[in-house]
């Protein structure tokens, strides 16, 4: 009989695939002990950080939700002429590399940026503030949402929007009672990709923001910041990081797991 | 009364169509897949914008292009089932029901709900989603659905044929019962004649974007003004009742009179269908001969001649419609009121028990 190497070649595989990607982030936690994490969150300055990266990427959240839910809606129920185009260029930052990101959004929205005057006039200070935090995170992180959403609406059976509205629900309350709960586990996996990506975001947020203790200094900021001099400390956010990124993907599985199980809740 | 006119290209298709059904009547548009039969139903509901087109509804204009006229599908009053079913996948059937509810409290709506389902025999199911449901009971919570709606037309899109085929009879007969009850008029589109034939009380034989002729559907059977529509209603259709008689064959007494014999098995309430170029016309007065078991003395209603053949309408006294050659049309010298004898072979009788 032939030996089954196919299946010892796939084993093989995950095998290395899984120790690879475990292997960083178990070192994390073994290098760092409890005593040293708690110690390294107890300074202000972690702290801070933690507090600010929860805040701008909340802010960013809710900017990609509210404006990228009905976009995404559009894009992917309406056929138009340069739809592809448009869908191109809204995916543009994802290949975008993330320094490039900053000094695109230098360039455009910066002091001397080409649309810098029209905001200070409006009396927004972005530059090397919070709120320039929030846009770089949002820039970044909006075209995995919007991709995301894109896939899941265009998933949900077209049959049921013309049934709602055949059965007297406005196109506004189709979308909200049946093509929202219906296309909820593709817009909860789209979140946790935004979401993952925003608080993990530091390149852009380098480039254009800065990197202000409490201002603009977001956890990886500060990690980066702590990098050369105080090493338990960078790895103890690092781990909190890591925890937070966790908890937020296992949330979404669950999401979608019981989505599978019972449907959305209506 | 419901009144839809519409002209408008659909890819290929010219769909050019003028309807009107009245109210407690139901029009069945019968034709191949692609005729241009659903895009009807969507332009009625308002889901299919056409280029032009006039659709009106107890008075109430719904669509006229040359008046810059259209209201959106929510405000149009149909009750649109779809083909297959379009349940909203995230709410339980009562839920589903009571989607078109506005206005009043969440107890009163699933008391409305509810009785809707026990209507149709599905009150124990109120709780279930609709993937948990058989497509009988998919079928039933659609059609209590748009009963809730209160609708001022009935579009039903291929209503039986996402049932199976033991599933079927219940369901027409059903809905057979519903369309009497409704006193709205109520469109049905299907590809299969028979269904039209059961459950609209006239046929549009519908081809290549045109209703290519209308009628009942004996009349469509007995005199088609087409090959196509010749073709296109297949089989006779009669009913009778069933029981079974020696050597493994099924005797059915024909409902209004005559016997005949099958060699598929049957009892009970049975509709038995033979196709009408199976069917041989001798002249009254010769005697039995040959391996024909069911022979019915009939009347001749119509001569059609339809490309190289004959269609002949027959009363027996339940309608028949047969097909002979040009020659033997001539042979027999049949006209309209001679009375002739309509034989087949047992083989060529199919039975469906209903």
């Amino acid at each position: 009989m032939r030996p089954a190497w196919f299946p010892v070649v796939l084993v093989v595989a995950l095998a290395a695939a899984l120790t690879f990607l475990t292997l960083p982030i178990v070192a994390i936690f073994v290098d760092s002990s409890p005593a040293q994490l708690v110690d390294a969150l107890g300074e202000r300055g972690a702290l801070e950080a933690l507090w600010l990266s929860l805040r701008t990427t909340a802010m960013a959240l809710a900017i990609i939700l509210i404006v990228g839910t009905p976009a995404a809606y559009l894009l992917a129920t309406r056929s138009f002429r340069g739809k592809a185009v448009v869908v191109t260029l809204v995916e543009l930052p994802l290949v975008l590399p993330p320094a490039v990101a900053g000094i695109a959004l230098l360039a455009a929205v910066g002091p001397s940026g080409i649309l810098g005057g029209a905001v200070e006039a409006a009396g927004i200070e972005l530059a090397l503030t919070t709120a320039g935090v929030v846009v770089a995170l949002t820039f970044v992180a909006s075209p995995f949402y919007v991709r995301q959403a894109m896939a899941a609406f265009a998933a949900v059976d077209r049959t049921l929007l013309d049934a709602s509205r055949t059965l007297g629900a406005s196109e506004a309350r189709s979308f909200g009672r049946v093509m929202i709960p219906n296309a909820m586990p593709g817009l909860a996996a789209g979140t946790a990709l935004a979401l993952g990506r925003a608080l993990g975001e530091f390149g852009a947020t380098l480039m254009f923001a800065g990197s202000f203790q409490g201002i603009t200094q977001t956890v990886p900021l500060a990690i980066y910041d702590r990098f050369s001099t105080e090493f338990d400390s960078a790895l103890a956010l690092s781990a909190v990081l890591v925890a937070v990124s966790a908890a937020i993907l296992l949330s979404v599985k669950f999401v979608q797991g019981s989505e599978a199980l019972g449907g959305a809740a209506s | 009364m419901l009144r839809v006119e519409v002209h408008t290209r659909l890819g290929e298709l010219e769909l050019d169509v003028a309807l009107e059904v009245r109210a407690g009547e139901c029009l069945a548009l019968a034709g191949p897949s692609g005729a241009g039969k659903t895009s009807v139903l969507r332009v009625a509901s308002g889901l299919l914008h056409p280029d032009s087109g006039r659709v009106e509804c107890d008075g109430e204009t719904w669509l006229d292009t040359e008046r810059g006229i259209d209201v959106p599908p929510e405000g149009r009053r149909c009750g649109y089932v779809f083909q297959e079913y379009a349940l909203f996948p995230h709410l339980t059937a009562w839920q589903n029901v009571a989607y078109p509810l506005r206005g009043m409290r969440r107890s009163d709506r699933r008391e409305r709900a509810q009785a809707l389902l026990e209507r149709f025999g599905i009150g124990g199911l109120s709780d279930a989603r609709p993937r948990t449901l058989s497509g009988g009971e998919r079928q039933r919570v659609a059609v209590a659905r748009v009963l809730a709606r209160r609708p001022g037309v009935l579009l039903l899109d291929e209503p039986l044929s996402a049932l199976d085929a033991r599933t079927r009879a219940g369901a027409a007969r059903e809905l057979e019962s519903v369309l009497r009850e409704v006193e709205v008029p109520a469109l049905l589109v299907t590809h299969d004649f028979a269904e039209a034939a059961r459950l609209g009380d006239r046929v549009g034989v519908v081809d290549a974007g045109r209703v290519v002729q209308d009628g009942t559907a004996t009349e469509l059977a007995a005199t088609p003004r087409s090959a196509f529509v010749a073709d296109f209603t297949g089989a006779v259709v009669l009913t009778g009742t069933a029981h079974s008689g020696r050597n493994g064959l099924t005797h059915v007494e024909l409902d209004g009179g005559g016997r005949v014999t099958s060699t598929d098995r049957g009892e009970g309430s049975v509709a038995v269908s033979v196709y009408p170029w199976e069917i041989a016309i001798e002249p009254e007065s010769e005697a039995a001969h040959g391996s024909a078991q069911n022979r019915l003395v009939a009347e001749v209603l119509s001569v059609t001649t339809v490309g190289n053949r004959v269609r002949l309408g027959l009363a027996a006294p339940q309608p028949i419609a047969a097909e002979i050659t040009q020659a033997s049309a001539r042979a027999l010298d049949l006209r309209t009121g001679t009375r002739v004898v309509a034989t087949w072979k047992a083989a060529a009788t199919r039975l469906v028990t209903m």
